[in-house]
């Protein structure tokens, strides 16, 4: 089918979100290097930092080719309330039980949306989700792998993971956020829609959760972390791009 | 990236006191006739006690010079520099990784050596002592350290022991990457905007001083001393290597326009050396023993990493997962 104004309008958004998404999170998971639990956890950590952002940069070049900045100018000119991030990929890194758990919660929804938009009728951005699940299945194994090991890790550990998933997935619900144009997404195949990428996501994680131990918790109805997808962010998200910025803005029209 | 292993001159005792004298002689045939030694190998206790400080503090580099580029990733100007950086101080945790098992070959375990690192115990090379207040400072660290790292590192690539060398052969792959990435920054700063060249400039005049550094002092010749030439553990002075620094690099940051903050600079035309006002060598002994200017923070750092995630380590320790030592 034809494209009305409608659906590019919806494309971009969705575009602009799981850029954002991609961007922020990579970001953050860059800030464990040098101060992981263990030397193969920075790396780790960095490797997925590294494919994030280079999806992101992926992303915002298919947004240019609709009509949108360059790269550089979008994800390092804007301002908190422009991005369309979810709150989850915002918060600090904190804790290393935080930061796998948001890995966790936030990777299996990517795979999931990646293997949505593999059929998409979008054929640019069908070609990269199927060049992205080629590497968000490493981040997928790696996530499974540390949650079934920390929630088998004895009663601290077990219990640091069960207090982290409660407070975390309230927070991994705002990725499916319902932006905008959620029907002209799916009448135009681009994309079945934040609903149905939820539900896959709960049946995806709920057997890894169970065989970690850990008990997955029941308000899948929780929108108290809404608002990102439509500008409103947490506090942390503004001084991150403060930092992220700092040199590219001492003269956006150098060249670094 | 790394500076020379620090061999103390005045050490009183023979190294070689209490050794196997036909064993000796054997070891260090093959050493003379370009074996490489292996864990398992027979070797003389002091060959094993330099090995395993050299490799420890190469590695601590590793990990504590990831802290001042670190802080730079989330700053980094774009796409290109911030992926670029990420996989560039990424490696050098990888290098980290790498050494510490090349020294667990050695008999000491990597916990350990990290325990002596916090704790103040173990030395880094002391250029990870000196703050990066600006990108620019990043740009520099990465095209000069990393460039004076690989002269030190292939130099030491030659040596004796089998698994310090595979690794440093691996390591200097890496290394010539980042000396790329270092200089390519570098050029775009020198050739930019007026802010640019100023940024670059004021980050070359702050670094020169410890880059001098970074090769550590001249060597006095002792007994100490050749036996570890012997043995290929002391692969070059560091005088020579610095020599070697001053060659390949001077010219290179000439040609951009930057200013060397040393008068006296200059090559010798009749001997082919270097000449350059001697660094201050009080506060070379000052910052390795303690009292840089980053030195608190960068342990800090280290420490409070370790001590915040124990509860990780128990976790997947306590699944009986046993130790193995590397045996390569």
């Amino acid at each position: 089918m034809e494209y009305t104004e409608k659906h590019v309008l919806a494309l971009k958004e969705l575009l602009y979100k799981m850029a954002d998404d991609q961007l922020i999170l990579g970001h953050r998971n860059s800030e464990w290097t040098g101060l992981g639990p263990i030397l193969e956890e920075d790396i780790a950590f960095s490797s997925m930092a590294q494919d994030k952002i280079g999806q992101a940069q992926a992303l915002y070049e298919i947004l240019h080719e609709l009509g949108e900045g360059e790269p550089d100018t979008v994800a390092f000119m804007r301002n908190a309330e422009q991005f369309h991030c979810c709150h989850l990929v915002e918060i600090p890194i904190g804790e290393y039980d935080f930061s796998l758990l948001r890995h966790f919660l936030f990777d299996r929804a990517e795979q999931i949306r990646f293997d949505m938009l593999a059929q998409s009728s979008f054929e640019p951005l069908a070609q990269v989700a199927r060049k992205f699940r080629g590497e968000i299945k490493y981040h997928v194994m790696h996530a499974d792998v540390w949650v079934k090991q920390l929630g088998k890790g004895g009663a601290e550990s077990h219990g640091r993971m069960q207090d982290t998933l409660n407070s975390c997935f309230p927070m991994a619900l705002g990725i499916f956020e319902p932006g905008p144009y959620e029907a002209e997404l799916i009448e135009a195949g681009i994309f079945p829609g934040e609903l149905a990428l939820r539900n896959k996501w709960i049946e995806a994680i709920r057997p890894v959760i169970e065989s970690a131990g850990l008990r997955l918790p029941d308000q899948f109805d929780d929108t108290s972390a809404y608002g990102g997808r439509y500008g409103s962010h947490t506090e942390y998200l503004q001084p991150l791009l403060d930092e992220m910025t700092e040199v590219f803005r001492i003269d956006p029209a150098a060249e670094w | 990236m790394y500076g020379n292993a620090y061999i103390d001159p005045n050490q009183q005792h023979s190294i070689l006191e209490g050794e196997d004298m036909e064993k000796l002689a054997a070891f260090e045939a093959r050493i003379a006739q370009g074996d490489k030694i292996e864990p398992h190998d027979w070797m003389p206790k002091e060959y094993r006690k330099q090995l395993i400080r050299m490799i420890e503090q190469h590695a601590h580099s590793e990990i504590i010079g990831s802290l001042p580029e670190g802080t730079w990733i989330t700053r980094a100007p774009g796409f290109r520099r911030k992926l670029a950086l990420m996989a560039k101080v990424q490696d050098e945790v990888g290098h980290a990784q790498l050494l510490y098992a090349a020294a667990e070959t050695l008999g000491k375990r990597r916990e350990s050596m990290i325990n002596d690192l916090i704790s103040g115990k173990s030395k880094y090379s002391n250029v990870f002592n000196y703050p990066a207040p600006t990108w620019a400072d990043s740009a520099v660290i990465a095209w000069l350290i990393d460039a004076g790292a690989i002269i030190n590192q292939v130099t030491n690539s030659k040596g004796s022991y089998g698994p310090y060398c595979r690794a440093l052969d691996r390591i200097c792959a890496e290394e010539s990457f980042h000396l790329k990435y270092g200089h390519d920054n570098v050029v775009f700063l020198a050739t930019g905007t007026k802010v640019q060249r100023q940024m670059v400039q004021e980050a070359l005049t702050r670094w020169w001083p410890p880059i001098m550094h970074f090769f550590g002092p001249p060597d006095k010749s002792s007994v100490h001393g050749e036996i570890l030439m012997r043995w290929k553990v002391k692969m070059a002075s560091n005088d020579d290597m610095r020599q070697q620094f001053m060659n390949m690099y001077v010219p290179k940051i000439w040609d951009l326009g930057l200013q060397i903050p040393d008068p006296n600079l200059r090559k010798n035309e009749q001997t082919g050396k270097w000449e350059y006002t001697e660094p201050d060598w009080n506060e070379f002994k000052r910052v390795i023993n303690g009292d840089g200017p980053c030195n608190a923070e960068r342990l800090a750092v280290r420490r409070t990493a370790e001590e915040r995630h124990r509860w990780v380590r128990r976790a997947i320790l306590g699944q009986g997962v046993e130790y193995v030592t590397p045996l390569a």
